[in-house]
């Protein structure tokens, strides 16, 4: 199967990697970076082009584009992961748009276009008959969105609970672990590399409110919009606040909570028992389904890092080989 | 709350069938041989909960079918939780904050740990939150929340019973 990828950041030399090295049955047919691109319907050498992206810093033809990829490179899965723009999902949603538009199938780890155009997106790829799939948006290597499609379907799905961003629950893991100041926990996941330069999104419980919706809508379809979680991050909270919960065999976790039948839609940081099945350690994301049939099912494992969302990916696009043989 | 009555045959069941007739929710019925009344009569405890306004209507239904009602237990705040509450706390009336809930006569604020930091810090408390049932501490929670938003104050709320 022919796949084109769009980024080369954590997450599409992961993909990269992982094709390379294992035997999958898939060839990198287009890729493309800010600032170039490449194409080769027989298959792009990927060490050569890892190895040329490190060095100068972008991988092809500065005169080929990233939408040139989409709309001339010869492939059957187009693997969108360029960087979230949560507000408006360009330029990804254009990407994804025109590749569905060619009949392609998409697979993408950006939270921006299914936080936004779910909806829309589904309907444009039933319309051209191809498959949206987007595993990678919601904790990482955690295959929720297989589960809550396939394992439960079925399932009437009554709530959810997630532990959505690896960052926030590293940070109040240190604060209870060692009495670090919030400040100091920050500081120490930015060192570790959990957080970004930036890490608002982050710690205001946005990203986890993000991730919120796109479960929300995969689930139960009402088209919610990030304007309708109720936002708490965990930037205001103390060493003391975590002390007080110790206290009680008690901790605090950011957790992101849906529950329609009480028009519960919320992110905030809430106290658990520390043997809730949800109180995960360091930057583990940890999801938790209720359900009719099945009762409670728990999922947890890492939220991020290169080879962990590519796992996501490769997951999403082996799925869509197998469900669309169509003999490539 | 805590009903108690006589074990004679019968009374029980009698008992039992109009609670669920006023949406009560019977949590144990305990036996035990009760040193006060004579001879050999055992007296049942049934620990219930039930919105508190129901009380008297349970109380006829079950006198209705000839049972009669011993004594009726102080304890009704069956339902607790703990919630932490982070901001200037101190500064923002602490005493009214607890009285809000307290006011409501269906929970009660009954255990408050407060640790203050350096003075214009924000200092942080525990609540220890009792209310008669599952259904009033939810209103409890919401009269903080509103309280919380009002005083600029962040409360760290319980995902599911605790303690
Ligand atoms: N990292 C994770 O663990 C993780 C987990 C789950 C989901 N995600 C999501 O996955 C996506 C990728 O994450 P990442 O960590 O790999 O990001 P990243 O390291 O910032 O890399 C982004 C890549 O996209 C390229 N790019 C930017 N704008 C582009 C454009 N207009 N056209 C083509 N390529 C463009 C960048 O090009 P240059 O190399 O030229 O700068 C870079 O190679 C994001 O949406 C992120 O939210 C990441």
């Amino acid at each position: 199967m022919k796949i084109a990828i769009l980024g080369m950041g954590a997450v599409g030399r992961g993909v990269l990697e992982l094709v390379d090295g294992k035997d999958l049955g898939l060839t990198v047919t287009g890729l493309a970076d800010s600032k170039s691109g490449l194409m080769d319907k027989d298959g792009i050498h990927i060490e050569e082009v890892l190895a040329a992206k490190q060095e100068r810093g972008y991988c092809g033809d500065k005169s080929i584009s990233a939408t040139d990829i989409v709309e001339q490179a010869d492939y059957d899965v187009l693997i969108e992961v360029t960087p979230t723009d949560a507000k408006t999902g360009e330029p990804a949603t254009g990407f994804i748009r025109k590749a569905i538009a060619r009949g392609n199938h998409v697979v993408t780890s950006n939270k921006g276009p299914i936080a936004l155009h779910y909806a829309a997106l589904q309907s444009l790829a039933r319309k051209h008959r191809v498959s949206i799939r987007y595993e990678a948006t919601v904790g990482g290597a955690i295959p929720v969105m297989h589960t809550l499609q396939h394992g439960l379907a079925g399932n009437r799905v009554l709530a959810i609970f997630g532990i959505l961003n690896g960052t926030c629950n590293f940070i109040l893991t240190r604060m209870a672990a060692e009495g670090l100041t919030y400040d100091q926990a920050l500081l120490e996941a930015r060192e570790m590399g959990y957080a970004e330069a930036d890490p608002t999104y982050d710690v205001k419980g946005i990203d986890a409110a993000i991730k919120l919706v796109i479960l929300s809508n995969t689930i139960w379809k009402r088209n919610v919009k990030l304007d309708d979680v109720e936002i708490t991050g965990i930037d205001m909270l103390t060493t003391d606040a975590l002390r007080l919960a110790e206290e009680q065999h008690c901790t605090i976790r950011l957790i992101a909570e849906a529950v329609p039948d009480r028009g519960v839609l919320r992110v905030a940081p809430r106290v658990l028992p520390k043997n809730h099945p949800l109180v995960v350690e360091g930057s583990l994301n940890a999801i938790t389904i209720e359900t009719d049939m099945a009762g409670e099912i728990t999922l947890i494992g890492k939220g991020a890092g290169s080879r962990e969302t590519a796992s996501a990916i490769i997951g999403d696009v082996l799925f869509i080989r197998e469900t669309h043989a169509r003999g490539h | 709350m805590k009903l108690e009555m006589k074990d004679t045959p019968g009374q029980l069941v009698a008992a039992l069938k109009p609670i669920s007739d006023v949406g009560g929710n019977i949590i144990a019925v305990i036996h035990q041989r009760d040193e006060k009344t004579d001879g050999d009569v055992l007296a049942v405890q049934i620990v219930l909960e039930l919105q508190e306004q129901r009380l008297g209507e349970l109380l006829s239904l079950i006198k209705g079918q000839g049972v009669n009602v011993v004594r009726i237990g102080k304890e009704r705040l069956l339902y607790k939780q703990t919630v932490i509450m982070i901001g200037h706390i101190m500064h923002t009336d602490l005493g009214d904050t607890v009285d809000r809930i307290d006011c409501t006569g269906y929970a009660e604020v009954t255990e408050l740990t407060m640790v203050m930091p350096a003075i214009s810090e924000p200092s942080s408390a525990r609540l220890v939150i009792r209310a008669v049932n599952k259904e009033d501490m939810e209103q409890a929670l919401g009269i903080l929340r509103g309280v919380a938003k009002e005083k600029n104050l962040l409360i760290i709320e319980p995902l599911e019973g605790i303690g």
